[in-house]
């Protein structure tokens, strides 16, 4: 059991991050806390493969004479590009915003959907 | 030893700013705590032997994200979320099974840090050991990302370049059509 | 902000150093950590701290906004150009060992081309959306 605990907490708290940033997605009305809301759940997927590369008393991928352990270089690059892309993806989101603000006056998901009701 | 005892400091702060990203109301403290989220999990990816990664995330996640958001928080002015009107049940329902669902998957994945998991056996040994003497480049990160996944980094930079563009379309436009009409 | 000396002396100071620290990365990427990504983001970064400080008029004079389209253009250019030239070198599309005459220093070679037009790119990219957000501000 101990063993479970000490091998896999990491990979829950992960979770748990996962968790809190789908939360804040699915509950909460006003547009700009769901983006980082949808920010949180994407940092904690960088984490979870992070960790899947993560190798015990290894270094990190440069090679060099006297280690033998690196960490996994691939999710590296894959997470590297994707938080790039991230940011962009979230900066049209933003984008996305300010033009609803400007179209409803509003960036509160509730009256958004009773101003498109009432039309 | 120490690497663990950082490791989980770090997490608890995670964990704690997130939940009080939930708990607070106010939009500007929201995008605040999310900076200080993203160092957390830079200072995390460092832990876990990823300085590449550590150093986006810490120039993206603190600087440009956080930078970004205040912008659109000035632009909407709406600095306080409306509390929700119902009860959050069927949300917290959803979050709770999913949740379990997925700490039931982490049974089958092998321990943190096992040198033995399957994603240490297959392609990673071949870039470690060749990587130097087909390239010539030591950090394999680079080597990667520039060299065997070549096709894959053009059509990230693509992505990102679409992405800029749909920011332009949306709200970068409006300027130079008002500069004519004064014109 | 335009009244506050210490910020704009710090400014001031900080902005070269972590332009440079930008082109350490982008150059170094091949022995250190970095690259292409990273650059980017830090080279944008010392823009738009100095964009927060000295407003945006100012920066607009040191980079026009039309020269951010042409240089997010040209980093991707680099890219797909590197690619075709290998290929009418006679190898496969951004197959670097074709570049030089040991495919090691043509891979090199290559790898640092391409890092260079992602950091190109990707700093004008970011520039440019802060451009569109800080522009909608002032109107």
């Amino acid at each position: 059991m101990i063993e479970v605990i000490i091998g896999h907490y990491n990979y829950w708290v992960v979770i748990l991050l996962m968790m809190a940033g789908f939360y804040t997605v699915i509950n909460r009305g006003n547009l700009i806390k769901k983006i980082a809301g949808l920010n949180i759940f994407q940092t904690s997927v960088f984490l979870l493969y992070i960790s899947i590369g993560y190798i015990n008393e290894g270094t990190m991928p440069i090679i060099a004479e006297g280690f033998d352990k690196y960490a996994n270089p691939l999710p590296h690059v894959m997470i590297l590009t994707a938080i790039v892309v991230g940011v962009s993806t979230i900066a049209l989101g933003l984008a996305l915003i300010v033009r609803i603000k400007d179209a409803y006056g509003t960036i509160e998901e509730d009256e958004i959907h009773d101003q498109d009701m009432s039309l | 030893m120490i690497d663990t005892l950082i490791d989980i400091t770090l997490l608890v702060f995670l964990t704690i700013t997130a939940i009080a990203i939930i708990k607070i109301h106010n939009l500007f403290v929201i995008i605040m705590l999310f900076g200080i989220f993203s160092l957390h999990s830079a200072g995390l990816f460092v832990v876990m032997d990823a300085p590449d990664v550590a150093f986006t995330e810490a120039a993206v996640g603190a600087g440009i994200s956080t930078v970004l958001m205040l912008a659109t928080l000035a632009l909407t002015k709406d600095h306080h979320e409306k509390k929700p009107k119902h009860r959050a049940r069927l949300p917290l329902l959803v979050i709770l099974i999913t949740g379990a669902a997925l700490v039931y998957g982490t049974y089958d994945i092998p321990s943190f840090g096992d040198p033995d998991s399957p994603a240490h056996q297959h392609v990673k040994p071949r870039y470690i050991e060749r990587s130097v003497e087909e390239t010539g480049v030591p950090n394999v990160v680079t080597a990667v990302l520039a060299s065997y996944r070549g096709y894959d980094t053009l059509g990230e930079l693509t992505v990102i370049f679409t992405a800029g563009l749909g920011v332009m379309l949306l709200i970068g436009g409006r300027l130079r059509s008002r500069k004519k009409n004064e014109t | 902000m335009k009244h506050n000396l210490i910020l704009r002396v710090i400014v001031k100071f900080l902005f070269p150093v972590i332009a440079l620290f930008a082109f350490y990365v982008l150059f170094h990427g091949d022995y250190a950590p970095g690259g292409g990504f990273q650059a980017g983001v830090i080279l944008g970064v010392a823009f738009i701290f100095y964009a927060l400080i000295f407003g945006l008029v100012t920066t607009e004079q040191v980079i026009p906004p039309q020269l951010l389209r042409i240089l997010a253009s040209t980093g991707i250019l680099i890219y797909i150009s590197t690619g075709i030239v290998t290929m009418l070198l006679g190898g496969n599309f951004l197959d670097y060992d074709m570049l030089a005459e040991s495919p090691v220093t043509g891979q090199h070679i290559g790898i640092m081309v391409i890092e260079l037009g992602v950091g190109i790119t990707v700093s004008a990219i970011m520039l440019m959306i802060f451009y569109a957000f800080a522009s909608r501000g002032r109107s």
